[in-house]
């Protein structure tokens, strides 16, 4: 692997980059691998490297179906943020926190992570007590967290609009110093440059169209547009398309596909300087480097694998977004696109090993995975080296739907009274 | 924005007079202490989120009020029907 | 000739000058002009800077595709828009624009210094460094980064226009207002299908406006067209998606073109519903990829045209062209015949037409067949070009002062593709033409891939001798990609168009690729020795061209973003000086201050004069559902925790209700008031959640009951009267209802009169003190609430709101859902077993308060909480600890779920979640805070009147 540094882009340049090597080969499969990752996306690439590099496990294969980070990794609106209300998930997001700090320098790849800062808009008396019950529990679990008035919002984001008569007027703000952006498809790109470079084939239009399972009922490796692969271990981190995989092993799983839009305005200079959520008002936006507003949108109400919304999705979160900052209607919104998030029956994911000897899963992420992306595929490959969960990730499992025990972050902050 | 033929008024109206709600002829147990917890888990959670034809139900909240199902495809999204709530999985 | 503008011709009104400024200076255009046609007649040709290189940048195009002319219009305050093309911003008298993204000046712009170390600078560099020291990132580099990205700026102040929405039906929706979208509106126009037609210039015509010969045709035509009354033509309205079963999405420009600010919506949104669709979007001709294709000065050749033809003028006095496609020898020939030099034609194509030679002979321009321009002189506008053949190294220099572009043509498929119909390579067009559609759509004329524009070569990157690692040959201009950055993509591996185009940034720009997709996808192709179709095409994506936030917004702005619910007593709560909270949709009266009270002193008066005297409570916001017919009971039964079969008429229960999955999620006291009659009452914010809830299951699992469910919510006005006192004011009042102990106990209901008015009167208390719910048809809330404030005026009558109406019923330990509970809460968590009838075999979430984990020791319980020191009131949310000692992060058990000053106990009460809470009675907690630790000591629920002695006077 050539090393990335401001040395080599400067020596490349004198010979007009013409001998810069490709950042991951084209991978052919092999007959067998020691472990096979289904979805090329920043959680599945994630894994491959991290099986390499902590596990010694190098004769690893990523399968994708399309191009690599093409799926939700590319897809959405790049926020990071662990103030999360449950012990559960607030250790699970932080992980993945944590290995954001460092990730360009341990991957020698830029994937732009900025603290910015993601400040969530309390609207109403509950908000305030909702907000106030994370900040409190995020202290307490070592997450970072802070109450700030509505003025103290409006000079962290001088584009808020903080009037008191707005239809919902902010009462005041959590703030996530730690929390920011990172460049999306950097992520799945440095994940795989690295992985790669230890040993990883990286197979892209390779679709898997069915799981083989020996007489035991184990994997034994997965059907593909290319032909059989054998392996003993197999995850699946294949977001939207997780349950038609799992279907192949035979398992059913509690997951259901929505439809995801965002989209993002033509660039202007700086401008906004954080990442501001509101759950009430129902929008969320940061401003990427290059100068985009980037906007998140709600789901769709239906199933689909379409990866295309409705106009009245991206009109009521316009709406939202020109409510909070009536300064940014006259900005033009430059191009939507969607995405197909799998979503549990309590929103939070499924990691760790399935009813199915050798078969992990990864998915259920639903609208927030792209935060959780290295510390998911680090406890994938946990989970898959050692074939038992990591207990930041044994929570996760699929028999909490079966005993009750589930981590429903929306439930303990969205009902009104 | 899907336009979605409503079985009962037999129009087909614009999506946002329509609530989707979830997939269709998922049936309550009639006795569910008979159940076991897996089965139990089954009918609360488990769906067939199939990439293809699907069955699901809307109820035409801001119309007649009524449930029905429908059949639709979930990668074009085209409705193949819609039918009255108790009538045959089509 | 005066300046770059022809003495005649062109569709521009001589007669009416108008003046407008461009970065500070004053010209004069004529109306009809664009801010592009209008600076170029003026001999402006220098527009912009681009985004990453901050190369001089002057026109490519003349239409809604240009992407280096972008500037920012301002007009007032909150008047700002950034990112404008000066190609589609029409001139108006005391317009004022500015260039973008330089520093100090357009002609001195200090971000060129990029330009200088562009070899530095290629796909992805980014990726590459700004990683060490890693502090640097947040700090040095990121912000410098971002200073230097971005084009105009954004607005600052408030947007102070307003944007309009209207829905649209129609059989026929045609896009496009050229030739053949006129023709399709033609053909229809006899018919009696209603028909919309829409275009996104300032006036129809498209294509034909650049064409004099065919103006008569088009006057007529539009003649036509006004004068058939199904069919509706929309100018300045841009189409800008293709969703769902025919669903498009249009915005139309009102007021930006013109000279006065106006008073009516600036834009509109258009959502059209159509039987069928035609797409007659016209196509876009490409640019040539050679070094200096960027340079001001260099442009397509039918922007040329545009501006020669439409508005009369000439990007040049001798200009050049560069074809590798017939239609651009066309265009020279008509910048001849209006007698422009028209230096040179240079074609790639080693033959051409023979009648193209002819008729370049007969002009007498000369022509370079089987040449290549390899260079472009000049910086800020182009002085001349050097031209060689191909596959040779001789060069000469032709002297010219712009340069027009003869790539070929792309047909517009946007629309086509968001409506997800399929696209068919053509290897003759080097183009994707329309193939399969997906909807009632067809595409007519050239976005359909027929034209008559003639043929041309499909080219990458033109021949040249120089090395081409080293040339600046670009493809997308407005954020600077070039040919060696696609080779350089394709070098490290990037294969898929998609990741060509994101490590790149092809295609990306406020364009969206118009004018660049196919020449990004013809190098790639090239770089990977692979045919086009296997590289794959980046999906077309909404919106066509780039859409306001507002007119997107709507009217959902401010009051009109939501509507807010106001009971009918809101207006006296209003004059009284009520403050109001918003609670789900509602806003509702918090506390009514008193001369100068805080919030504090005004809910501890309330509160004791409920206590004390008698406090009144618009209650009006309750959901409510009225549940009628001969199964009611039964249904009721199998919806709620608790029995309701025995339940007598007049009588009333609380009920619980969960989700299947066993948590709580509304609760409410209702009331039967027949056999066959029930008044529910839903929490505030529930009540339209819960209506659905029952609806679901009366229609889809039980259809065999016999009940109707009627939203009755705003139908009642509901006036709490609470306290001591609460009889003695209502008494005097009612008609028809024994109020005495004896014949109207707690929790029973009784019809009658007050006031006059037909009243459902419950006997039900949520403060613990003897009370009343009067319901009252809504249209008499008001005049009730008024009657009853006089009435009670001697007895110390007091107005409360939610704040108290908490304090009061946290003293009694009633639990509010959604602020005790959260949606992961059972009743066995709420302490609410009581509410759950054992013997039922079966309701709504009993099955699921079997699971393993539901049914488990050690779950979060709700218990009362005192803390040590009285005077202390706990933070709602303050998470508690059994050992205050111990590190981070600490093993919390519970959390403080309300917490009020209770005056009527002179202490602080909070209400908690902690785990095992009920076997905990007595134990010492603690609740770490940022300064100190609080100690707590759990206790039950109830802090006042435990007896319940109060309630039954």
């Amino acid at each position: 692997m050539t090393r990335f540094s401001a040395f080599s882009l400067f020596a490349k340049a004198l010979g007009g980059h013409q001998s810069w090597p490709e950042q991951w080969p084209d991978a052919s499969p092999k007959p067998a691998y020691d472990a096979i990752i289904v979805g090329a996306g920043g959680h599945g690439l994630g894994a491959s490297y991290y099986l390499a590099k902590k596990y010694g496990i190098t004769n690893v294969a990523v399968i994708e179906k399309g191009w690599l980070g093409g799926g939700n990794t590319g897809r959405n609106t790049t926020i990071i943020r662990s103030n999360y209300l449950y012990d559960e998930s607030a250790h699970l997001y932080d992980h993945a926190l944590k290995l954001w700090d460092g990730l360009s320098q341990e991957l020698n790849y830029n994937t732009m992570y900025s603290k910015r800062g993601v400040m969530m808009l309390a609207h109403n008396v509950h908000d305030v007590q909702s907000f106030k019950r994370h900040i409190h529990a995020n202290r307490l679990n070592g997450v970072d967290n802070e109450w700030l008035t509505a003025e103290q919002a409006k000079e962290y984001c001088p584009p808020l609009s903080i009037s008191p008569n707005a239809r919902h007027p902010v009462l005041g703000a959590a703030l996530q110093r730690r929390g920011g952006t990172a460049r999306h498809d950097t992520v799945a790109w440095g994940y795989a440059r690295a992985a790669a470079a230890l040993g990883v084939d990286i197979i892209q239009n390779c679709a898997v169209t069915g799981i083989r399972r020996g007489a035991d009922g184990a994997v034994e490796g997965v059907e593909t547009t290319r032909g059989f692969i054998a392996s003993k271990r197999v995850g699946v981190s294949a977001a939207g398309h997780s349950s038609v995989i799992m279907q192949m092993a035979g398992l059913e799983f509690p997951l259901e596909s929505y439809p995801l839009q965002a989209l993002v305005s033509e660039p202007v200079k700086p401008v906004f300087p954080c990442v501001v959520m509101s759950n009430s008002v129902h929008a969320y936006m940061s401003q990427s480097d290059k100068g985009e507003l980037v906007i998140g949108a709600g789901t769709d109400q239906y199933v689909s694998y379409s990866q295309r919304g409705a106009l009245h999705i991206v009109e009521h979160t316009l709406a939202a977004i020109c409510e909070i900052f009536p300064i940014f209607r006259r900005m033009r919104m430059l191009r939507t696109w969607g995405g197909i998030v799998d979503v549990t029956p309590d929103r939070s994911p499924i990691l760790g090993k399935t009813p199915v000897s050798g078969l992990y899963v990864n998915c259920g992420w639903g609208t927030g995975g792209f935060k959780a992306t290295p510390g998911a595929g680090d406890l994938l490959a946990y989970t898959m080296a050692k074939d038992e969960p990591h207990p930041i990730n044994a929570p996760y499992n699929l028999d909490r739907f079966r005993t009750g025990r589930l981590i429903d972050e929306a439930a303990a902050a969205a009902v009104a009274h | 924005m899907l336009l979605i033929h409503c079985p009962y008024c037999d129009e087909a109206r614009a999506e946002i007079e329509f609530a989707y709600a979830g997939e269709a002829h998922i049936a309550r147990p009639p006795d569910p202490a008979a159940l076991s917890d897996e089965d139990w888990t089954h009918y609360l959670f488990i769906r067939s989120n199939p990439r293809g034809r699907h069955h699901e139900r809307w109820r035409h909240i801001h119309g007649c009020g009524r449930f029905f199902n429908a059949v639709r495809e979930t990668v074009s999204d085209k409705f193949e029907v819609t039918y009255k709530a108790g009538e045959p999985r089509r | 000739m005066s300046g770059f503008r022809l003495d005649q011709g062109g569709r521009v009104d001589r007669s009416r000058s108008i003046s407008f400024s461009f970065d500070g200076v004053t010209y004069q255009g004529f109306a009809g002009d664009t801010l592009a046609s209008a600076l170029l007649a003026n001999g402006v040709l220098l527009f912009g800077r681009s985004f990453k290189y901050h190369r001089p940048r002057g026109l490519l195009g003349a239409g809604s595709e240009e992407p280096n002319a972008l500037v920012s219009v301002s007009r007032g305050p909150g008047r700002h828009t950034p990112n404008l093309r000066a190609t589609a911003v029409e001139v108006y008298e005391g317009l004022t624009a500015k260039s973008q993204n330089r520093w100090p000046s357009l002609k001195t712009d200090l971000g060129a210094i990029n330009d200088r170390l562009g070899m530095f600078l290629p796909a992805g560099f980014y990726n590459k460094t700004f990683m060490w020291p890693r502090s640097f990132w947040d700090k040095l580099y990121e912000p410098a980064i971002r200073r230097m990205a971005g084009l105009g700026e954004a607005p600052t102040q408030e947007d102070p226009d307003h944007y309009g929405a209207v829905y649209a039906h129609c059989d026929l929706l045609i896009v496009g207002a050229g030739p053949a979208g006129i023709d399709a509106a033609l053909e229809a126009s006899g018919t009696t299908k209603r028909v919309i037609l829409i275009d996104e210039q300032d006036e129809p015509g498209g294509g034909a406006l650049d064409d004099p010969a065919l103006w008569s045709w088009l006057k007529e035509s539009l003649k036509d067209l006004a004068a058939a009354p199904n069919v509706t033509v929309l100018s300045r309205t841009t189409a800008f998606g293709y969703y769902h079963d025919n669903f498009i999405g249009a915005v139309e420009r009102l007021t930006d073109h013109q000279a006065e600010l106006c008073s009516g919506p600036r834009e509109k949104l258009w959502r059209i519903r159509a039987g069928e669709v035609i797409l007659a979007q016209g196509a876009i001709e490409r640019p040539l990829v050679f070094a200096g294709n960027d340079v001001p000065g260099v442009m397509l050749a039918s922007a040329a045209r545009t501006f020669l033809q439409r508005y009369g003028v000439v990007v040049g006095k001798s200009v050049a062209l560069m074809a590798a496609h017939d239609s651009g020898w066309r265009d020279a020939f008509a910048h001849a015949r209006a007698g422009v030099n028209v230096a040179a034609i240079i074609d790639v194509r080693a033959t051409v037409d023979a009648e193209l030679l002819a008729d370049a002979e007969a002009l007498g321009i000369a022509v370079r067949l089987a040449h290549s321009v390899t260079d472009v002189h000049g910086r800020l506008g182009v002085k001349g070009i050097t031209v060689s053949p191909n596959g040779g190294s001789a060069e000469s220099r032709i002297a010219c002062d712009a340069l027009l572009m003869a790539g070929g043509w792309t047909p517009s498929v946007h629309l086509w593709s968001h409506s997800k119909g399929s696209l068919a390579w053509d290897d003759a067009l080097g183009a994707y033409v329309p193939d399969q559609p997906n909807e009632k759509v067809r595409c007519v004329g050239a976005c359909s891939g027929k034209w008559n524009f003639g043929s041309g070569l499909v080219i990458d990157t033109l021949p040249t001798p120089r090395d081409q690692s080293r040339i600046k040959a670009f493809v997308d201009f407005q954020n600077d990609v070039t040919a060696k950055d696609i080779h350089l993509a394709v070098r490290e591996g990037f294969k898929s168009i998609e990741h060509i185009k994101r490590y790149t940034t092809t295609g990306m720009a406020t364009d969206q690729g118009k004018t660049s997709n196919l020449n990004g996808l013809q190098i790639a192709s090239q770089a990977l020795g692979r045919h086009v179709t296997e590289v794959g095409l980046t999906t077309f994506r909404p919106p066509y061209t780039p859409q306001t936030f507002g007119a997107l917004a709507g009217h959902a702005q401010g009051d009109l973003f939501q509507p807010t619910r106001k009971t009918c007593i809101d207006g006296w709560a209003e004059e009284h000086g009520a403050v109001f909270e918003l609670v789900a949709q509602w806003r509702r009266a918090r506390y009514f201050p008193q001369g100068g009270e805080d919030m504090h002193a005004a809910v501890n008066r309330e509160c004791r004069a409920v206590r004390s005297a008698v406090g009144i409570f618009d209650a009006s916001t309750l959901g409510k559902i009225e549940v009628v017919g001969p199964d009611a009971a039964e249904f009721l039964n199998r919806m709620y925790t608790n029995p309701w079969k025995a339940l007598e008429p007049g009588r009333c229960r609380y009920g619980l209700l969960l989700r299947e999955d066993g948590f709580i999620t509304d609760d409410g006291v209702s009331a039967r008031l027949a056999p066959d009659r029930f008044h529910l009452t839903t929490t505030t914010g529930g009540a339209a959640r819960v209506l659905n809830m029952m609806e679901d299951y009366l229609q889809t699992e039980w259809p065999e009951l016999d009940v109707w469910l009627t939203s009755t919510t705003e139908q009642w006005a509901v006036i709490a009267l609470q306290g001591p006192m609460a009889r003695k004011v209502l008494e005097p009042l009612v008609e028809g209802i024994d109020l005495s102990p004896e014949m109207f106990p707690h929790m029973a209901i009784r019809e009658g009169t007050i006031c006059g008015v037909p009243t459902r009167l419950f006997r039900v208390s949520f403060t613990g003190e003897l009370g009343f719910e009067i319901n009252v048809p809504a249209a008499y809330g008001r005049a009730l609430w008024e009657r009853l404030m006089s009435a009670g005026a001697a007895l110390g009558i007091t107005p409360y709101g939610t704040e108290a109406m908490h304090v009061l019923r946290a003293e009694k330990g009633f639990i509010i859902v959604g602020q005790d509970t959260d949606g992961t809460v059972t009743p066995n968590d709420a302490g609410l077993d009581w509410a759950v009838g054992k013997k039922k075999p079966d309701f709504v979430g009993k099955r699921s308060l079997a699971r393993p984990d539901i049914a488990a020791a050690g779950r979060k319980q709700l218990v009362g909480l005192l803390t040590d020191d009285p005077a202390v009131v706990l933070e709602e949310g303050a998470q508690i600890v059994a050992d205050p000692a111990q590190a981070i992060p600490m093993t919390m058990i519970g959390h403080v779920t309300s917490s009020y000053w209770s005056e009527a106990l002179g202490r602080s009460i909070a209400l908690a979640m902690v785990e095992g809470g009920r076997q905990r009675m007595g134990e010492m907690l603690y609740v770490p805070m940022p300064d100190r630790v609080l100690r707590v000591r759990v206790s039950g629920m109830v802090f006042y009147d435990p007896e319940g002695v109060r309630l039954n006077v």
